[in-house]
């Protein structure tokens, strides 16, 4: 990282943590932590969609699956928040890895298609198994995430910094995940399957691991977003839910450690903004969508990362200076 | 070093390659050459575990390796190049190269996780690794550019360099020089030369008769999934069958 984006980082760290200080009202800082939350979400679709390359659809299913791990085992059978709140994880990954090996059998737009019927599928166990699920009806009153020490979790400003604290931990690990080999190697996939394998990468392991990883993620956004709507019902599960992740890691940059994160916020208050033209908002929203994936197809941090890397290119380098007579004399003795 | 027998893989009714038997030595230049269809990237395939066959056996150094899957191929050192290479456009040159090394180290994804003093230093060695390949292929200078701005004969270059980080005994070149200039191919011709000289193997598949005939010390012919011939440079040249199927009167007589 240079400077300025350390610099960069750094402001928008703080312009976070003094945000519900500046917000006008309490409603604000819930839209913005919703947006966290879902930024997680998409954080985690970033890596099988973004660095791995596979368009996965059911994202929001898995989201669905921690969210309601959350909601049926503190309502129904008194569980402690945190308890479940590890458990919707594990259980996220268990369903990841179960769909994962079956769905990654298949490439492309024939995964694609697979993950969207297994999404579906979630959605329709969820809606139909009343028994456990409370069904159409959902599960409400679902309790606050419970107090670490003295700090309460059952009002909105606690609740924002919670949410801020999981996101930011969500981009530590995930920048460790794709800063590291294992990354460099999702990315090879991403770039060619053929050329990945030649060099030596074993294909299905690797990205049954990134599924794995991204549905964890889904699985503890779901149960964040449990503990603080209070609220479930089966149409979390749904597909939209996914596709509005795939919109805000579009627009903020695919591929890249914050795109989904600035997506994610920009798009809610676009959203937000756009709140009073009610279904018209579409007629702004679409025009600037398709604007942006025509200009900035990289979306807004692949756009600003691929000019710094044209720009350190063209820079002469100490380093690169000193090495061509070096090499001219390699080229001219092969 | 590499050797098949009775290789044959059919898709359907279709025979890609049919009963190929041929030997690969050692840090030889061996070339496979044959007309369009003739099953030559059908026989790489099989080689590097794309294809399994659907009869034959393929052993490398003594082993038998028939049907293993192309990541364990790589990891036993047989490497590859593809006609195309797509490489991360985004990102530059010698980041693309540093995953190449990957296979040859040890991290786990606990290490990932940790950050650990192991991966770090499996990081570093892939690093090195990358930049040794790419001084070896000629571009240390373009280094740092991004993979999306250098040129076609970069590209076959950085090919080479990325089989080459695998740390492979023998390489599998599959149309080294295909869409460069005459200028270009002789000195990607030098570049195999190099690579032979450093202990790697080298099987290549081209169409430039000129470059395969000054570089090769063994062409085998391909000609509808069947080995026609087999021989130096000279004797293919001299070959009735190959001149019938592929080389043509012209190139025969000149």
């Amino acid at each position: 990282m240079t400077p300025l984006q350390k610099g960069l980082l750094a402001a928008l760290a703080a312009g976070a943590l003094v945000f519900p200080f500046v917000a006008a009202n309490d409603y604000y800082i819930y839209v913005m932590s919703l947006a966290y939350i879902m930024a997680i979400a998409a954080v985690g679709l970033n890596l099988i969609l973004g660095y791995t390359g596979q368009l996965n659809l059911a994202h929001a299913g898995f989201m669905a699956i921690g969210a309601y791990t959350v909601g049926i085992l503190t309502v129904d059978y008194g569980w402690p928040y945190w308890a479940t709140f590890v458990l919707a994880g594990i259980l996220a990954g268990v369903f990841g890895l179960a769909a994962g090996l079956l769905s990654l059998r298949l490439k492309t737009h024939y995964f694609s298609i697979f993950t969207l019927c297994v999404g579906f599928i979630i959605y329709l166990i969820i809606e139909k198994a009343d028994g456990l699920t409370h069904g159409t009806v959902g599960i409400s009153a679902i309790p606050a995430p419970t107090g670490i020490g003295p700090v309460q979790f059952n009002s909105t400003v606690p609740q924002y910094y919670l949410v801020f604290a999981f996101l930011c931990l969500s981009l530590f690990v995930m920048s460790r995940i794709v800063n590291s080999l294992l990354g460099r190697s999702f990315v090879a996939i991403r770039n060619s399957e053929e050329l990945a394998e030649t060099l030596g990468i074993n294909l299905m392991r690797t990205k049954v691991l990134a599924f794995v990883i991204s549905t964890i993620y889904a699985g503890l956004a779901g149960a964040l977003y449990a503990g603080f709507v209070r609220f479930l019902g089966p149409d979390l599960a749904r597909e939209h839910h996914t596709f509005d992740m795939l919109a805000f890691i579009l627009i903020g940059g695919i591929g890249t450690l914050f795109g989904p994160v600035l997506g994610a916020i920009l798009l809610t208050w676009l959203t937000q903004s756009l709140q009073f033209l009610e279904d018209y908002r579409m007629i702004v929203f679409g025009p600037l969508l398709i604007l942006l994936v025509m200009y900035f197809p990289q979306g807004i941090v692949g756009f600003y990362r691929t000019q710094q890397a044209r720009r350190a290119a063209a820079a002469p380098a100490p380093e690169r200076s000193a090495r061509p007579a070096r090499v001219e004399e390699a080229r001219v003795n092969a | 070093m590499l050797e098949v027998r009775s290789l044959t893989k059919r898709f359907g009714g279709l025979s890609a390659v049919k009963e190929v038997t041929a030997t690969f030595e050692t840090g030889r230049i061996n070339a496979i050459i044959g007309p369009n269809g003739a099953g030559k990237t059908t026989f790489f395939n099989l080689i590097s575990g794309f294809h399994r066959p659907t009869s034959g056996r393929i052993t490398l150094e003594g082993r038998d390796v028939t049907g293993l899957r192309p990541d364990r191929m790589a990891a036993l050192g047989v490497g590859r190049t593809f006609q195309t290479t797509s490489l991360f456009d985004q990102a530059t040159v010698l980041d693309n190269l540093i995953v190449g090394h990957k296979l040859r180290t040890q991290s786990t994804f606990w290490d990932v996780m940790t950050n650990s003093a192991r991966l770090r230093a499996d990081e570093r060695a892939c690093r090195a690794k990358a930049e040794e390949v790419l001084d070896f292929v000629g571009l240390a200078p373009i280094a740092n550019r991004l993979a999306a701005d250098i040129s076609q004969e970069e590209r076959k270059r950085i090919a080479f360099a990325l089989a080459l980080a695998t740390d492979p005994k023998i390489v599998l070149l599959d149309e080294p020089a295909g869409g460069v200039n005459p200028e270009e191919t002789v000195g990607l011709a030098n570049l195999i030369r190099k690579m032979v000289r450093s202990g790697i193997t080298v099987c290549l598949i081209e169409h430039k008769m000129d470059m395969i005939m000054s570089l090769a010390d063994r062409i085998v012919v391909l000609d509808h999934g069947e080995k026609i011939a087999e021989g130096t440079p000279a004797q293919i040249r001299a070959n009735p069958k190959v001149i019938e199927a592929y080389l043509g009167a012209d190139y025969a007589a000149a």
